[in-house]
């Protein structure tokens, strides 16, 4: 398989895991959050700051249907974590010798 | 995981806030060796695969679920160093952008589930491939059995940072005991999740495996590959 193409089937794989396939993920508070309402300590969180973000809680500002504002919401948070990470990456890599003369 | 502003008081927080910038500072240079112009995009990648696997929680039974941290997976994939920053983007654009982890516990989820996570898993991972045959088909295995010893890891880092610097006051052991339990059981949920895809990346782009280094590569030209 390319490069390319892996990549492009990758990024797609991402997409739908997080745009259609975390609608059907399990709502129930995860380990930590369990263990904290359990023990007694879940009282001690406190809200989560306003970052003025439309994604708050992994769904969308403005979209009332819950597939939708979610799936948005997850696409949003691959493109970001992609563009962040990738480009990232992009900058740390070694470059062939050839480019190195700066 | 993911801590919430308010669980640890500021000093403990500052303190893993220090830990978390350390081990991404150190990791910012190390990571270089590990990416070029083939393995950059595929860090990218495997950053944006694991925010999509942290929104799939899977019930782990009596009201509660777990979900993928995706350390020992990123290591595998890319390289610990390369693997701590890409769980590090995911904690950053989660707080930032989703609400999820709170923006003063930023460090302390990196220092959980991006310096523990990822170098508890690889270690484990780096054991776990000395023992077993040395062909391709182990990496997927020796990933998953890293995914497994991660997930319990980093339970126990949290239950260590909440008996010094939780705000509520709660028995130590019963906080460790109850983290340390149920993180098993989520720990199976993440083998199976690693070994799935490290096999299938294994199947396909051996080369592009940093954990298979020195086993790949021995893959037969499929018909119709050109040689660049």
């Amino acid at each position: 398989m390319k490069n390319r193409r892996f990549l492009v089937i990758g990024l797609f794989v991402a997409l739908l895991v997080a745009g259609v396939g975390s609608y059907y993920a399990s709502s129930h508070p995860d380990g930590l959050e369990y263990v904290a309402h359990r023990t007694g300590f879940l009282d001690s969180a406190k809200e989560p700051v306003d970052t003025g973000s439309p994604f708050a809680d992994y769904s969308t500002e403005g979209v009332d249907d819950a597939r939708l504002s979610g799936g948005i919401a997850g696409v949003a948070g691959v493109l970001l974590t992609l563009g962040l990470g990738g480009g990232l990456f992009w900058v740390l890599r070694r470059r062939p010798p050839a480019e190195q003369q700066d | 995981m993911h801590v919430p502003d308010g669980f640890l008081d500021a000093p403990t927080s500052v303190a893993t806030g220090v830990v978390a910038a350390a081990g991404v500072g150190v990791a910012l240079r190390k990571a270089r060796a590990e990416l070029d112009d083939r393995t950059a995009p595929m860090a990218g990648l495997v950053a944006a695969f694991v925010f999509a696997g942290q929104m799939i929680n899977f019930p782990v039974g009596a009201g509660t679920s777990g979900h993928l941290l995706g350390g020992a997976l990123a290591a595998v994939l890319v390289g610990p160093w390369t693997g701590a920053l890409c769980i590090s983007v995911v904690l950053l654009v989660q707080s930032l952008f989703m609400a999820d982890g709170g923006l003063t516990a930023l460090g302390t989820n990196i220092t959980l589930m991006g310096l523990v996570g990822v170098f508890v898993g690889y270690g484990a991972f780096r054991l776990a491939l000395a023992v077993l045959p040395r062909k391709l088909g182990s990496v997927p295995l020796a990933a998953a059995l890293g995914a497994f010893v991660s997930v319990p890891a980093a339970a126990t880092v949290f239950s260590v940072l909440f008996a010094i610097g939780g705000t509520a006051d709660i028995a130590t052991g019963k906080v460790f005991a109850a983290m340390v339990g149920w993180h098993l059981v989520i720990g199976l949920g993440e083998a199976v999740i690693t070994g799935l895809v490290v096999s299938a990346v294994v199947a396909s782009r051996p080369d592009l495996v940093h954990g298979a280094r020195g086993l790949a590569g021995r893959r037969p030209l499929l018909a119709g590959e050109v040689v660049a």
